[in-house]
């Protein structure tokens, strides 16, 4: 049941690809409850659904069966433009690979998100600035993203996700291309970030230990569904 | 997203790509410069004729007679049954035909066949009377000398031809002095009761010969008098008031003989009104015959001209779009490039926040610019040619010893019509890669490095 107190609800959500006549079951009846300003780890082995899983919950993908409320909204029940809208002011995402778009300068990047919502013109330098500053990196402004390191860029891309000021972000192995040292970084920094701004974080990651040290709670996924439910990540610490 | 950030986002596009959507504009460009080459040439072709006609006189002049003429005397005539009672062509006809609205000027046709001696040589030709109203016709636009300086001036207008055959150098004829030799009718001593007090003697004439000096004025390159008076190339002009007083024998005359002519004022064989424009033409053509006269225009050979340069002009722009169809497909063809190069990006704008609409509005904006600058681009490429083809064919003319013409014509509506016409063939070669892009599933975009 959601409450005040959940961000996001997921009850027996499936998602199916048919490719030439098989099924595969990506996420197959998946229920779960994220409570609001937490930290949830996702992890499981390659091809388990973890990326699908949070397609659905950013509203980029549709779920086959089963239903998705985050912040009160009910996904199903929203329209395509209703489904950007939110994506654009409650979801913010981070990826492996950063995605920044490589023509822009950072701060054109991250102006991207506030274009997008239709920010007021005059009010957007100081929000770029805003969150380039959360992550330490406002003397970078004019540059191109393939002139930073992998770490940056990826402080680039969660300024980025961070611009809007969503209630939730969703991080798809964000530190899948980072050495270990600027893995754990990008993690502190999430961390820290969450603390200030408030916010609910559902993280995939193949990195147990980083997910044990920074997540309030760690979810394991296998073949679409969810293995275990409810794991603390300072039981699974022990 | 806000027109100005999709725009900016859009010019920003098209900026890293700039090569290939340079070339894209080009294109576009090269095709609206067809169209409009082809248009401009129709349209100044066009208007080069009508105004040669309008020069001539032929469209804007009615030719009225007496209903009860000669059959099968010069002129056609078209109608021969009428309920109207036949009128005289007198001078109160003319004057109540002058009254009619739209009328610019009402005249008596004065042309005869003549000698002209120069330097003690005679030679023969036509000469013919214009009014006053022909000064600002157009007819003598680019004219050596001048009009004649007053309507009952001495003075000689001579057509190119006839100059050259009075001179090597005909420029050097104006300022010098010929002199006419022609006919005066005179009426025959009638009974001593005249029944003629005044105006044209109705039992017969005689013919006396008669001299009249005329100073030359001016030389004009086209023929001019067609219009004012009908046939026969007439190769020297005069003041018609001059001319009248003149009251040279001519080929009518024969009917003041046989006609019964008992009115007393001056009757007129036959009379050329001038219309405002031609587009006056058919209703006070309608409104003489009303009258009770004969009346004839050359109204039905302009409108067919008409339709052959609607035609004409139709044909060129068929051949011009061809170069705009291919251009349309080179948008087709880049947009549809772009969105295979920019599936991550597209992506990317998805996951962050933009919508479908976004995405499509995104891509028809940057077909929209090409379009814009390709139309830009293209006019100017096509006034250029235009002018190009001008030049090549006055250098010709010149060569031929022809006065310069002004063969293509690009008129405003041209240009806005272009401009507009490339960003809408645009917008619709934009459609399909638009509508591709916003289709794009995010999840597959974003799936792959
Ligand atoms: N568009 C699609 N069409 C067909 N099958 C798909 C599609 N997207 C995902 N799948 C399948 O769904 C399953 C789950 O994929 P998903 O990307 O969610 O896995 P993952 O847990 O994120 O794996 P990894 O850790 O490698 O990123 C895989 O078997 C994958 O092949
Ligand atoms: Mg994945």
């Amino acid at each position: 049941m959601p409450n005040a107190e959940t961000a996001i609800q997921l009850d027996h959500v499936s998602r199916q690809y048919t490719m030439g006549g098989a099924t595969i079951q990506a996420v197959n009846d998946v229920s779960l409850a994220v409570a609001r300003n937490e930290f949830l780890a996702l992890l499981g082995s390659s091809g388990s659904g973890k990326s699908t899983l949070l397609n659905l919950i950013a509203g980029l993908d549709r779920p086959t069966s089963g239903s998705i409320t985050a912040q009160g909204l009910n996904l199903a029940e929203l329209t395509s433009i209703e489904l950007a809208r939110y994506r654009c002011n409650t979801i913010g995402m981070i990826f492996q690979s950063f995605n920044l778009l490589p023509r822009m300068t950072l701060e054109e990047n991250i102006e991207l998100p506030l274009r997008l919502a239709e920010v007021d013109r005059e009010e957007r330098p100081g929000r770029v600035r805003e969150a380039l500053e959360r992550v330490r990196l406002t003397h970078r402004l004019g540059h191109r993203p393939t002139e930073l390191s992998g770490g940056e860029q990826q402080r680039v891309a969660i300024a980025r996700a961070l611009v809007n000021r969503p209630k939730i972000l969703l991080a798809d192995e964000p530190t899948g291309n980072l050495d270990s040292a600027t893995g754990e970084a990008i993690l502190s920094l999430l961390h820290e970030v969450q603390r200030q701004m408030g916010m609910t974080i559902v993280m995939v990651t193949h990195e147990r230990p980083l997910a044990e040290r920074y997540a309030d709670r760690l979810t394991i996924m296998g073949d679409g569904k969810l293995l275990s439910a409810s794991e603390s990540a300072r039981e699974a610490a022990r | 997203m806000k027109p100005r950030d999709l725009s900016d986002l859009a010019f920003r596009n098209l900026r890293e790509a700039i090569l290939r959507n340079t070339l894209t504009t080009l294109g576009v460009a090269v095709g609206v410069a067809s169209l409009v080459a082809m248009l401009s040439l129709g349209v100044g072709l066009q208007e080069l004729a009508s105004k040669r006609l309008s020069q001539s006189g032929l469209f804007d002049t009615i030719f009225v007679t007496p209903k009860n003429n000669f059959r099968g005397m010069g002129r056609p005539q078209r109608e021969v049954q009428s309920d109207k009672p036949p009128r005289t062509l007198d001078e109160d006809a003319r004057q109540a035909i002058e009254k009619l609205p739209n009328v610019i000027e009402v005249y008596p046709q004065v042309r005869f066949f003549t000698e002209v001696r120069f330097n003690n040589k005679p030679f023969a030709t036509v000469v013919a009377g214009m009014p006053e109203s022909s000064r600002n016709s157009g007819s003598f636009d680019g004219m050596q000398g001048n009009f004649f300086s007053s309507p009952t001036a001495n003075e000689a207008i001579l057509q190119i031809e006839f100059a050259k055959d009075l001179s090597d150098k005909p420029a050097s004829l104006i300022g010098q002095d010929l002199v006419l030799r022609y006919a005066e009718r005179q009426a025959l001593p009638a009974n001593d009761d005249s029944s003629s007090p005044s105006g044209e003697p109705s039992g017969g004439f005689s013919v006396v010969p008669k001299e009249l000096r005329l100073k030359i004025v001016g030389i004009v390159e086209t023929e001019p008098a067609a219009g004012y008076g009908g046939y026969g190339n007439a190769r020297l002009l005069m003041p018609l008031s001059t001319a009248s007083t003149l009251r040279a024998a001519q080929v009518n005359d024969l009917r003041d003989i046989v006609r019964d002519n008992s009115a007393n004022k001056t009757t007129y064989p036959s009379l050329s009104v001038r219309a405002k424009s031609p587009s006056h033409v058919e209703t006070l053509e309608a409104s003489i015959k009303s009258m009770g006269f004969a009346a004839f225009s050359l109204l039905d050979a302009s409108k067919s001209l008409r339709t052959f340069f609607s035609v004409f002009d139709l044909l060129l722009g068929i051949f011009g779009s061809l170069a705009l169809a291919v251009a349309t497909l080179g948008i087709v063809n880049t947009l549809v490039m772009a969105i295979l190069e920019r599936r991550r990006e597209i992506g990317v704008l998805k996951a962050l926040g933009a919508a479908d609409s976004d995405v499509q509005q995104l891509f028809f904006v940057e077909a929209g610019v090409m379009g814009l600058f390709g139309g830009f681009l293209g006019v100017l490429f096509g006034w250029l040619l235009g002018r190009a083809i001008t030049f090549g064919t006055n250098v010709y003319l010149k060569r031929q010893n022809l006065n310069p013409i002004e063969l293509s014509s690009v008129p405003w509506w041209l240009v806005i019509a272009a401009i507009a016409f490339a960003i809408l063939v645009s917008l619709a070669a934009g459609l399909y890669p638009a509508s591709r892009a916003a289709k794009l599933n995010p999840v597959d975009a974003l799936r792959y490095e």
